[in-house]
């Protein structure tokens, strides 16, 4: 895998998200929940984005503009150029056989890929997503077959009843709350990268005591671990 | 792209800094993008000594390059108990981390205390920080050192949106592109100051980035954030600077070292 240069395709709001479509042109899409380093326009270090959606011609980025680089990104005009490293890291464990796909916020990026993968003859596996506001809610299209709820509801009260394996990113709160709900749920994490392929050190988070590079160990982790 | 990959396409490899004990490092938040730079505040993290020895050492060795071993400690005796394990490498003294309390002991005193452990080449990194940076690199050459690491990262702050520190730890290291002009200058003041060979190391993006730092005096350069944003850049910084070498009719790069002093080494510190 090498560091590549692509141009974007377009891009479309979500709320206040923006799917960011890039041209594939032979490039890898990885498993779901691995991400990609996306070059910031003149900023001075990538921004990790797990793959959002993926198609023949196209990868597929949800951003939220949250500081100057994300915000960079969702201002690229079609034709822009930009360095693409990926896919990196672990991903979901898609040998499962009954996913409930669980996401709060932007932490639903991940997830329209992912249901692309598990989508079997029966449909598309079932999503709970969980948002600020109707605003933020705007992207829950994006993700097939799907129950959305609002805040002060949130995603851990629709849990069903009945066992299923738990596939979720969101906030930290949200994934924690998770955890000791749904103990082998597998969970994609998030923290700022310098480099996504294990040599800053900079992405370490801390699970049950112990440091982990969530680039390389992670980004998704089994809940229990 | 793979760390090692990234670690084959250079000339040299300095590993993280290894203490005595291993360390978990600072808690997350550990690294924040400024506008010209990045601060980091990995805060040391390493196996310790004895693992690196025994596990991630002979694992290095297999990148076929030389090593050099970047070594940290507490006390003058840390220091030296580490450089007396080490065998067939380039020793890098640590002498400047901004993510923890300084050392007690001066860096001279550590450099001696290294001089007589090992007979390994040793280099002592410096601080952008210090007032007089050439003072230290004396006291750096009198102690023994090989040759100097200019420069370490310098202390910073980033406050986020909450106006609340953006690292776990508060403060970290500032590096990136921002730093050049600070290695330039200490490049620029310690060649003028010591008979040493000098690795000009802050900020390097470009070819002509690293030719501006062996034309302060620099004889070898080293890139660190530019390796994070891309991995692939030293064969685009190689390129780049045979380039600028070429145009500037130098013939090899070596050529322009310490071009810049020679029009001013009187009015240098």
């Amino acid at each position: 895998m090498r560091r590549r240069l692509r141009r974007v395709a377009g891009s479309e709001s979500f709320g206040p998200y923006t799917l960011l479509r890039i041209e594939r042109d032979g490039l890898e899409t990885g498993v779901p929940g691995q991400f990609f380093m996306l070059e910031a326009p003149g900023r001075v270090l990538p921004r990790p984005m797990s793959l959002c959606l993926a198609t023949r011609a196209e990868l597929a980025f949800l951003i939220d503009p949250v500081g100057p680089g994300t915000r960079m990104l969702c201002t690229l005009e079609p034709g822009a150029e930009l360095h693409l490293l990926g896919p990196l890291g672990i991903g979901f464990d898609l040998a499962v056989e009954r996913p409930l796909l669980v996401g709060g916020g932007i932490g639903i990026a991940p997830l329209p890929f992912l249901s692309q993968r598990l989508a079997r003859s029966g449909g598309s596996p079932p999503a709970l997503l969980g948002f600020r506001s109707e605003w933020h809610a705007e992207a829950a299209v994006l993700v097939p077959n799907a129950e959305v709820c609002i805040e002060p509801a949130f995603v851990t009260d629709l849990l069903p009843d009945e066992p299923h394996d738990v596939l979720a990113c969101g906030p930290e709160p949200m994934l924690e709350a998770l955890r000791l709900l749904v103990p082998p749920a597998q969970l994609a994490w998030e923290a700022p990268m310098a480099c996504g392929f294990g040599a800053c050190y900079g992405c370490a988070v801390e699970i049950d005591g112990e440091l982990k590079r969530l680039c390389v160990e992670g980004p998704v982790l089994a809940g229990a671990a | 792209m793979t760390a090692p990959e990234v670690a084959r396409s250079l000339d040299a490899f300095v590993t993280k800094t290894i203490t005595p004990e291993p360390r978990d490092g600072n808690p997350p938040v550990r690294i924040a993008e400024t506008g010209a730079g990045m601060l980091n505040s990995i805060g040391l993290a390493n196996p310790g000594r004895e693992r690196f020895l025994a596990e991630v050492l002979p694992r290095l060795r297999e990148l076929g390059l030389p090593l050099w071993v970047s070594v940290g400690g507490f006390s003058a005796s840390d220091y030296a108990a580490t450089c007396s394990l080490l065998e067939d490498v380039t020793i890098e003294l640590n002498l400047s981390c901004p993510n923890v309390d300084e050392a007690p002991e001066g860096a001279a005193e550590i450099v001696a205390a290294c001089r007589e452990s090992t007979q390994l080449p040793l280099y002592a990194k410096l601080s952008p920080s210090a007032w007089n940076i050439a003072e230290h690199a004396r006291a750096a050459e009198s102690a023994g050192a090989d040759g100097l690491s200019l420069v370490n990262t310098l202390r910073g702050l980033a406050l986020g949106g909450d106006l609340r520190p953006v690292l776990g730890s508060g403060t970290g290291g500032y590096s990136g592109p921002a730093l050049k002009p600070v290695a330039l200058a200490a490049v620029y003041a310690c060649a003028n100051a010591v008979d040493l060979p000098i690795v000009g190391i802050g900020g390097v993006c470009t070819g002509l980035d690293a030719l501006e730092l062996i034309a302060a005096g620099a004889s070898a350069v080293g890139l660190g954030t530019i390796l994070f944003a891309d991995p692939e850049s030293p064969a685009r910084i190689r390129g780049e600077l045979a380039a600028e070498t070429a145009s500037r009719n130098l013939g090899h790069p070596l050529a322009a070292r310490g071009l810049a002093l020679q029009s001013s080494r009187e009015t240098v510190v």
